[in-house]
């Protein structure tokens, strides 16, 4: 017999927990990935929103209010199937021109062999890898949306004055958005920002739903008394691997709050604003 | 079959009124809005008694957290920190493990001389366990709320009411909680809001559907894998969600217009509607 400490070393460490373990990285990884794309995705909005040629400002517009629009996670659980249709679908007709059955039969959504994606007879990993980025693609999307719309909200609180000011001295369009706007909305746009970032880790349990094996799945797997993916008998301990979960998310929220609270900090040095100001009087 | 026909057949389906079979084959559009519109009474039913019942405890928390003494603010603070700072979504899922890991005790207690007999089975339903989760997770949410528009209450409102004598109990009843209602309102309306589109959230939680009386999602669900056609039964959730949203925005807009009445036109709150996505 083993005394408790030992048991939970060996049992913590089996082959089936490394692979719960590898699930975090999964969640990391799509947070990561997301973050920056999103952020991408998000100023591309603004920019273009603040755009004078019309149609690129209402497609701006557009993009965000669409987004924002549709409500809650309807968006999610469709907009991932309508993107693998719509790749599948569009290299249907370029590869396989002369096919005369119809697509849609009834329930099930139909291509030809070639113009599967990923290709039928690839591995598991390439499937996998395949939902993970179109579940990335979703919450880019999906999280662009709210980031466009923070950044466009931050560049319209940059004070009027310092823009007039860069005219002023005879600065171009370009040059006035680059040198004096974007390098001072991130002090506006951080609040907005901080929350999207905590609202985007909070959503991603929702990986479960798009049948990605993260670690709610693995949770489950783990902690249920008797599963295909975990033979060890026991009784129900699911209870205790949410609650590492629920653990897990609290210590990142935590961290993040920390982070962006200096990160705060470090963007008010030398800006117009009180923080700023304070800043500036607490150095002299 | 008449639409009406249907409407009474399935009206109260998901209370477990009226027929029991659900439809299996040649569904039509008719039986689609009833059926989701009937599970709709259950995303309604925990809306509005997870808002009701958090909104006091939310004011208490908030309190709470504002308190001087470290033994009443840590524990409100962490309640907060707690229930915002994880997913919903996981919430669902532990409370659900935990409520069936109670031991089956019945208690009997009286209330207005009516004998009611409550199981800690009854936890591990989603009428009670979920709405239990959604309660704390709400009250988490406004308190927060509550407790920003408690700081940025007016100094010169407390220094008047000084002033006039007014303090201790009356002054926080007349004063201090009208001023952080009328300061919180329009953010508290985008929680109920989104408390509201976070009930569809139940249908995801382990919470299983006794008899197959369930939500809204529940019966787009079954009506997808059945008719094989999502582009249905899911716009029509959203379009219920829609109307449901509209309501919430009169009848919280009528709250907020009472708040200002007193002030003038210009320096009222206006309620703006910012969706969120997930909580």
């Amino acid at each position: 017999m083993l005394d408790t400490g030992q048991w939970f070393a060996c049992y913590l460490t089996n082959g089936a927990h490394f692979l719960f373990y590898q699930s975090f990285l999964v969640v990391f990884a799509l947070i990561f990935v997301t973050a920056p794309t999103a952020l991408a995705f998000g100023f591309g909005a603004a920019a273009a929103s603040r755009s004078p040629i019309l149609p690129i400002r209402l497609l701006g517009k557009l993009y965000t209010a669409m987004v924002r629009g549709v409500p809650d996670i309807a968006f999610f659980l469709f907009f991932v199937i309508v993107l693998d249709q719509l790749i599948e679908y569009s290299v249907h007709t370029i590869r396989c021109p002369d096919w005369s059955e119809p697509i849609y039969q009834g329930a099930n959504f139909l291509v030809c062999d070639a113009a599967r994606v990923p290709p039928g007879n690839s591995p598991q990993w390439v499937h996998e890898t395949y939902n993970f980025f179109l579940a990335v693609f979703t919450y880019a999307i999906v999280f662009g949306a709210f980031c466009g719309n923070v950044l466009f909200g931050a560049m319209r609180a940059v004070p009027r004055a310092q823009l007039e000011t860069a005219e002023a001295y005879g600065m171009s369009r370009r040059q006035t958005f680059w040198r004096v706007l974007v390098p001072q909305m991130w002090i506006y746009a951080l609040p907005g920002l901080s929350n999207v970032w905590m609202i985007l880790i909070k959503a991603t349990p929702l990986l479960f739903l798009l049948g990605i094996e993260d670690i709610v799945y693995w949770a489950r797997e783990l902690g249920g008394s008797r599963t295909s993916a975990y033979q060890y008998p026991h009784p129900d301990w699911r209870f205790w691997y949410f609650l590492g979960l629920l653990v897990f998310y609290l210590c990142f929220t935590r961290v993040s709050e920390i982070a962006l609270s200096r990160l705060t900090r470090r963007l008010s040095r030398g800006q117009a604003t009180m923080a700023g100001e304070d800043l500036r009087k607490a150095a002299a | 079959m008449s639409c009406w026909q249907t409407i009474q057949d399935y009206g109260l389906r998901s209370l477990g009124i009226g027929e029991r079979l659900l439809p299996r084959s040649d569904i039509t559009l008719c039986e689609q809005v009833v059926l989701i519109g009937s599970g709709m009474i259950w995303n309604v039913y925990f809306g509005i008694l997870a808002l009701s019942f958090g909104f006091f405890f939310a004011v208490a928390l908030a309190m709470g957290k504002a308190a001087k003494p470290w033994f009443i603010r840590k524990p409100a603070e962490w309640f907060i920190f707690v229930f915002r700072g994880s997913p919903l979504f996981i919430q669902f899922f532990m409370a659900y493990e935990a409520f069936v890991m109670l031991p089956r005790l019945g208690v009997e207690f009286e209330v207005f001389g009516i004998l009611i007999e409550a199981e800690t089975r009854w936890l591990a339903r989603a009428w009670l366990g979920a709405l239990m989760v959604l309660f704390l997770n709400t009250s988490a949410y406004a308190a927060e709320i509550f407790y920003g528009a408690l700081r940025s209450v007016p100094r010169g409102d407390l220094e008047a009411a000084d002033a006039y004598g007014i303090t201790g109990w009356k002054r926080f009843r007349r004063i201090t909680f009208p001023t952080t209602m009328r300061l919180a309102w329009p953010a508290y309306t985008n929680e109920a809001i989104f408390l509201f589109h976070a009930t569809t959230l139940i249908f995801f939680s382990s919470f299983p559907a006794f008899q197959q009386r369930g939500d809204a999602l529940y019966y787009a669900n079954y009506f997808a894998d059945r008719t094989f056609n999502p582009f249905i039964p899911y716009p029509i959730v959203a379009l219920y969600f829609v109307a449901l949203t509209m309501c919430i925005i009169l009848l919280f807009g009528a709250i907020n217009r009472r708040l200002n009445r007193h002030l003038p036109a210009e320096a009222r709150q206006r309620l703006r509607y910012r969706p969120n996505l997930i909580r």
